[in-house]
């Protein structure tokens, strides 16, 4: 074909030209400088830092190489980082588990019967998860006081003794689960809410038809055709408390309470980067945290993909 | 040229700069209530400074810190003042960022005979260098409530004698008024581990930073055992500092005792339980032991820009009489200066504490504070042993179980 143009000469790389061959590379550079500087950059430094023992007040360039011994510390049984991880992985289970059990059936309630009301609904259990985790901590201890607390006035009313809620270390985990629980509930119904709307009336219509009830219509249908959207918010929850740390953080300060039942992974690795200024510990931590995660995110990958339709 | 002359010519040429009459912006860092001590002098040193302009950067006590810290790593956004709390200046003074006060053109040696011997201490790295001058300290004593130990019949000076006495008149207390005699055991233990040190001995580690707990540290298993027998006779309020059940039982007078530095008085007079004037009163910590809640410095990072005026600051906050006693009238910061501490206003009788002379014995408690030495690990062992203290006196572990599990957590930690 000759419609082909000739190929430019050097002297015709014009500005108009250079313009049209760099300017998207200029325009999506934003996002490549930020994720550089804020993102990569980093990642690469806790890893450097993780294989260091480094003191920040020390500035940079005085870090001193010891290997795997972070990690090796972090892993050894007695240490601290064992008994978060716990914690973590307790107060987690504790939130996360009623959170889902609760938000499915409450997100189903709403789309199936409730509608009318979804805006308002949706919107009242969206609330907590956008409110301030500092306004919540003040209500929540408040709440929880032992002396001069609404649930122990209550339990006065019917006659039981109060609670340490945030004092007891074995009561600590539950207190701090509870408020995770009301925080994310609603962010996991409106999840929820999404999927099911993404589910065509038809089919249920065609159920309707063939007979199914209500609870049929849920378990066969719904649940199955919502698989993507719980394993979604399944590893979000996942990733989400095994990160946890504003709600014990202001509840119980930086000790993590009573007996420090309340300390977690994440606030360990705060305490231990800034308080102790071990930043070479700290990111080593990090690193086993990060495993962990992508571990048990690996393992409801596994749960879901076993049954086939994802 | 001899050492000496050059320290006097580096002198005299910072000197000249500083005093130049071109105007100037100090960065001054802080934290609350610092501000509210350094906003209380400042109109003294406009008046004497007008070319130098005070830019005042206050963040929250955490927030600062950190801040600091930061900033300190990288020499990036530094002022060219530091407020550093005592909790912090052992780490800030192991790091490299921070002026030696000590070199020429500070030659801050002779300024440290000024102020209260046991702050030098705490602002001084194990390598001898002298980072931060101090500006207020928290001499430790014990509040009471004397209406509540005349109700129970208890003479207060009987407190003080042992420990033992102390613990026998709470039981007193409680039995007769049902008041507690103190917020958490866990308080017991703190002064415990922190009076009674050796020459050389820090809270957790000694001068060849030997880790010092551990099952057979007398210290440690006597403020484990005493903390413990307070809550198993039940004489704790289990209330943590800074809680909505600590300003109650200010209030209602339901816990007889409480250990603080002097800046209680103040925060009880000013917000947390004003009602309660002349109620209270203060004296020494049992067994005549001494100790300090609290203190702040001042230090000047390597790389600040007017390290001359951060100077003359840092004197005109911490050397100057009037600006001592101008913050110890503001907020109640007792001042690190020693001849500031001489000032009529210390033997004025303390209407709160129902007219007791009791600054003369904040005083006297802050002479007889014994230096501590400090370690770059205490808020590691600190809080590890805390945890152990808790899981003692809450899930009733053996103490020496906890006390050498402690030891091996710190020992792996501090490396």
């Amino acid at each position: 074909m000759s419609h082909r143009l000739p190929a430019p000469a050097r002297a015709r790389l014009s500005y108009a030209r250079l313009q049209q061959r760099f300017a998207p590379y200029v325009f999506v550079s934003p996002f490549f400088l930020l994720f550089l500087v804020f993102g990569l950059f980093p990642l690469l430094f806790s890893l450097f830092l993780a294989f260091h023992l480094w003191s920040p007040l020390d500035g940079l360039g005085h870090w001193k190489f010891v290997g795997f011994e972070n990690f090796a510390l972090a892993l050894d049984r007695q240490d601290q980082f064992w008994t978060t991880l716990k914690n973590t992985v307790w107060i987690g289970l504790l939130a996360g588990v009623p959170q889902h059990l609760a938000a499915l059936p409450l997100a189903f309630l709403i789309h199936q019967s409730l509608r009318r009301y979804q805006s308002t609904l949706s919107t009242v259990l969206f609330l907590p998860y956008i409110t301030n985790a500092v306004a919540i901590a003040i209500v929540f201890a408040t709440l929880y006081s032992e002396r001069l607390g609404l649930l122990n006035y209550l339990r006065g009313l019917v006659g039981l003794d109060p609670v340490r809620w945030l004092g007891d270390p074995s009561m600590v985990p539950y207190s701090v689960a509870a408020v995770v629980f009301w925080r994310y509930l609603g962010w996991n119904v409106v999840l929820y809410l999404s999927g099911l709307q993404a589910i065509s009336e038809d089919v249920y219509e065609a159920a309707t038809v063939d007979g199914a009830g209500k609870w049929q219509q849920f378990w066969y249908i719904t649940l199955p055709l919502l698989r993507p959207m719980m394993f979604y918010a399944f590893t979000l929850t996942i990733v989400g408390n095994m990160q946890l740390f504003e709600e014990p953080f202001m509840l119980l300060g930086d000790g993590g309470g009573s007996s420090g039942a309340g300390l977690t992974t994440a606030m360990h690795i705060f305490n231990t980067a800034f308080r102790d200024l071990d930043m070479g510990y700290a990111s080593a931590m990090s690193w086993l945290l990060f495993l962990a995660i992508f571990a048990l995110s690996m393992v409801n990958n596994v749960l879901f993909s076993r049954g086939g339709e994802r | 040229m001899n050492k000496g002359l050059v320290s006097v010519l580096a002198a005299a040429l910072l000197l000249g700069q500083a005093h130049a009459q071109e105007k100037v912006t100090l960065t001054v860092a802080v934290f609350p209530s610092l501000d509210s001590s350094i906003k209380a002098i400042l109109p003294a040193w406009q008046k004497k400074y007008p070319n130098v302009t005070i830019n005042m950067q206050a963040q929250q006590y955490a927030d600062h810190h950190n801040a600091m810290t930061t900033a300190l790593a990288t020499g990036q956004g530094l002022p060219d003042v530091m407020a550093i709390e005592v909790g912090y200046v052992a780490k800030f003074a192991e790091g490299q960022g921070l002026e030696d006060l000590n070199k020429a053109p500070y030659n801050a040696a002779a300024a440290k005979k000024l102020f209260t011997p046991f702050t030098i201490a705490q602002a001084t790295s194990s390598d001898g260098r002298f980072i931060a001058m101090p500006t207020d300290i928290g001499p430790g004593t014990f509040f009471y409530r004397k209406d509540v130990l005349d109700k129970a019949g208890v003479n207060p000076v009987n407190m003080q004698r042992s420990w033992e006495s102390y613990i026998a008149a709470g039981k007193t207390i409680k039995a007769k008024t049902g008041a507690y005699l103190v917020n958490t055991a866990a308080s017991v233990y703190g002064i415990i581990i922190r009076t009674n040190l050796k020459p050389g001995e820090g809270i957790y580690f000694d001068k060849g930073n030997n880790l010092l707990v551990g099952p057979d540290n007398a210290r440690f298993v006597r403020a484990f055992t005493l903390s413990k027998q307070i809550r198993d006779a039940g004489l704790d309020a289990k209330v943590g500092e800074w809680t909505n059940e600590w300003y109650d039982a200010f209030k209602k007078g339901t816990v007889a005792t409480q250990f603080s530095g002097a800046w209680l008085q103040g925060a009880l007079q000013n917000w947390m339980a004003p009602d309660t004037k002349g109620l209270w009163r203060v004296q020494n910590l049992p067994e005549r032991s001494f100790a300090s809640w609290g203190g702040t410095f001042y230090g000047i990072p390597s790389k600040a820009k007017n390290k001359g005026w951060a100077w003359e600051f840092i004197k005109f906050m911490t050397m100057n009489q009037s600006a001592q006693i101008a913050a110890f009238e503001d907020n109640g910061a007792f001042p690190a200066l020693v001849s500031a501490q001489k000032d009529k206003v210390f033997s004025e009788p303390v209407d709160f504490l129902g007219g007791q002379k009791a600054r003369v014995l904040w005083r006297d408690a802050a002479a007889k504070t014994q230096p501590i030495d400090v370690n770059k690990y205490d808020s590691v062992a600190d809080q590890i042993v805390q945890t152990e203290l808790t899981n003692v006196l809450e899930k009733g572990k053996d103490i020496k179980q906890a006390l050498s599990d402690a030891r091996a957590q710190i020992l792996r930690r501090a490396r």
